[in-house]
């Protein structure tokens, strides 16, 4: 089976770019704008999306991300409209692959069979759930691996050599290392180590490896495309969005551009990158 | 749903922290190759007799253990039923039952050759447990509180840095135990080199719920040696308070296979069920927050729900896994007391036996109001007395003032 996850990247390595990778928020700052801003990711040059699924405790996240899960719970948004809004982007998008990222409480209570199977014909490709370890794939790891979703694992420095295997056994679509000990928009990666990190990871995988937690600018950007597969940028988006919103926190006219021109500045910054290694 | 009884209540948890379907390891990758260790470490303390002698030697000597099991006659002759003995848990040093898991966790962490110690705290107990053993091993210490705790228990906060312990506040979300929670995870995330995690409760990813009921076993331990040596038989029944239920586990679980003890777990109604409250088994459901799945309290998206207690300690959405787990096999009853029920208890103790009891103690014995006078006297009924009322005066007082 081929997810748009997998042809995307496909197509990315004959021509011998990196990918970008953008992180918003599901309902930041309502349904209307979210909708607008998801839209216009892959126009800026986004080629992977992904998108959170608002929760209470993202144990994970840094302050920003915090903030814009609060701010989507607080207009009402829920797993069911998160679902809504990926079938209202398939509309126009049948290529750009998405990803839901989150924690396992929403999706456990929504019912694992009917989320899986609502997630694959809203137009899901894949699934980043943060605290599910390979230790818990009995709970939705599998099950969504026989609906046919990739299940996108976490990689941390604290990953050794003798862990690494475990935690790609069941692991498709592509590798997400997370750069640094810590939590989103927290510290700069630092590229050199990640380089490392990637080389390491490629010795025992054939997935692409992306790259993300502690990328802000299109240098950062750049320079961690020139050692993986794709970098991963979320908190400096999620800052951009907010910066935008009007003093009660509602979306103005500004919204959907502040976050697609940092986008493309972004996108730039990758494109620009040397090829990447292999 | 129908579910079989096993052989033995005390089995558990198996060898992937699950009690039935409830607890494991739902924790981010960072963290797991740490519990992991933790697991490790533990399992091979436990098989070391140095250990256990080193932490004894601390419990008799430091902690003041045993701690006594005190008959409360005066309380006993005012309910006219049961014969009501109070585990003495406040008198610990530190005020609480807190110090037992904080003492094998502060030893497992330099077995470990962990400088940095990192803890939540509700009420303020695990927290000033936590600051005090620190201070007694120079071990660096952070603890974080929900910035509505730290203005209400503000004698514990002062406690704790005076013992050399940063506290901090924290401003996200609902601002209490489960927010400081969160924090201290988003710590751990970030330090994991030289951090432990020393956490407060039953609850949190496998083997955290194992091993702080181990440590706090020894209240169940001596519980039953006690009665032994006063009364020469087994008690009739058990009452806790439960937040996390760490107090009440220690308790209950050397008891869990004598049939004829009955056992009664006391979470918090706040302003009553059907409002605020911290009551997870009577209000909540099966959910997965903070490394682990137990009764939670959430709305229909599975949100986590803000919980209201009277008492920061029992301030708490979510339970012990072992404690669901107790609860969907019959073993243990799980009753509930409001804010109200919680300060006529605490005031009846006050006035009736010169204890005053922590706020969360006081939700035990607010159901031992109602449980005691519908047994027959010779029945045996003990109650933890978990923690001392000193960090909740300014509280109550002002209650009692008609000021809040």
């Amino acid at each position: 089976m081929t997810t748009r996850i997998d042809t995307r990247f496909a197509e990315l390595k004959t021509q011998g770019r990196s990918a970008f990778v953008t992180y918003v928020m599901a309902g930041d700052p309502d349904l209307t704008t979210s909708l607008e801003i998801v839209k216009a990711l892959p126009k800026a040059g986004a080629d992977v999306i992904e998108l959170g699924i608002p929760f209470t405790d993202p144990m994970a996240d840094g302050p920003s991300i915090q903030a814009a899960g609060l701010r989507a719970l607080k207009i009402g948004m829920t797993l069911r409209k998160t679902l809504e809004l990926v079938r209202d982007f398939r509309k126009d998008d049948n290529v750009t692959p998405l990803v839901l990222m989150g924690y396992y409480n929403p999706i456990y209570i929504y019912g694992v069979d009917k989320f899986l199977a609502d997630a694959k014909t809203s137009g899901v490709d894949g699934l980043i759930i943060v605290d599910l370890p390979p230790e818990e794939d009995d709970e939705l790891c599998i099950p969504a691996l026989k609906a046919g979703l990739n299940f996108i694992r976490l990689a941390t420095p604290t990953t050794d050599d003798k862990r690494l295997p475990a935690v790609l056994a069941n692991t498709s679509g592509f590798v997400y290392y997370v750069s640094i000990a810590g939590i989103t928009g927290a510290a700069a990666a630092d590229a050199n180590a990640v380089g490392e990190a990637v080389a390491r990871i490629k010795r025992h995988t054939k997935l692409p490896i992306c790259v993300g937690f502690g990328i802000r600018t299109p240098e950062a950007a750049r320079a961690i495309a020139e050692k993986a597969d794709g970098s991963v940028v979320g908190t400096a988006l999620v800052d951009a969005l907010k910066n935008s919103l009007d003093a009660e926190g509602r979306a103005t006219a500004k919204t959907v551009n502040a976050v697609a021109e940092l986008t493309a500045a972004l996108a730039q910054g990758v494109k620009g990158a040397k090829q990447a290694a292999e | 749903m129908n579910i079989a009884k096993p052989n033995s209540y005390r089995s558990g948890p198996d060898e992937r922290g699950h009690f039935g379907i409830f607890g494991g390891r739902f924790v981010a990758e960072t963290l797991m190759p740490l519990i992991l260790d933790l697991e490790k470490a533990y399992t091979a303390a436990k098989a070391d007799p140095a250990f256990q002698g080193e932490m004894d030697g601390y419990l008799k000597n430091y902690v003041g253990r045993p701690s006594p099991l005190y008959f409360a006659e005066r309380l006993t002759e005012h309910l006219g039923g049961a014969k009501i003995y109070l585990k003495r848990e406040e008198l610990n040093h530190t005020g609480s039952h807190k110090v037992n898991n904080v003492l094998g966790q502060i030893m497992l962490a330099r077995r470990m050759g962990k400088k940095r110690i990192i803890a939540e705290t509700g009420a303020g107990q695990h927290g000033v447990a936590t600051a005090t053993l620190c201070a007694r091993f120079g071990l660096e210490c952070v603890v974080y509180m929900g910035a509505v705790d730290v203005e209400r228990q503000q004698p514990n906060v002062i406690r704790m840095e005076m013992l050399g312990a940063t506290v901090v506040p924290v401003q996200s979300g609902t601002r209490t135990l489960k927010d400081a929670m969160n924090e201290a995870l988003r710590d751990w995330v970030t330090n994991v080199h030289n951090t432990f995690y020393c956490i407060g409760t039953v609850a949190g990813p496998h083997p955290y719920p194992t091993l702080v009921r181990d440590f706090q076993s020894i209240i169940g331990n001596e519980t039953k040696a006690q009665m032994q040596e006063i009364e020469g038989r087994l008690p009739d029944s058990l009452v806790a308070c439960i937040g996390g239920g760490s107090n009440a586990m220690g308790l209950f679980h050397p008891f869990l296979d004598d049939s004829s003890v009955e056992i009664f777990g006391v979470e918090a109604a706040g302003h009553g069920l059907t409002q605020l409250h911290a009551a997870s088994i009577a209000g909540g459901r099966p959910g997965v927050l903070h490394g682990n799945r137990t009764y939670l309290l959430m709305d229909a998206d599975g949100q986590i729900q803000d919980a209201h207690s009277i008492s920061a300690g029992l301030d708490y959405p979510g339970i012990g896994p072992e404690h669901s787990w107790l609860h969907e096999v019959g073993r243990v009853n799980y009753l509930s007391a409001t804010d109200d029920e919680a300060l006529a208890a605490f005031q009846l103790l006050s006035r009736l036996e010169g204890i005053i009891p922590a706020l969360e103690p006081a939700h035990a014995i607010a159901k031992v109001m109602e449980l005691a006078p519908k047994r027959p006297k010779d029945h045996l009924m003990v109650v933890n007395l978990s923690g001392r009322g000193d960090k909740d005066v300014p509280q109550v007082g002002d209650i009692l003032r008609g000021k809040k």
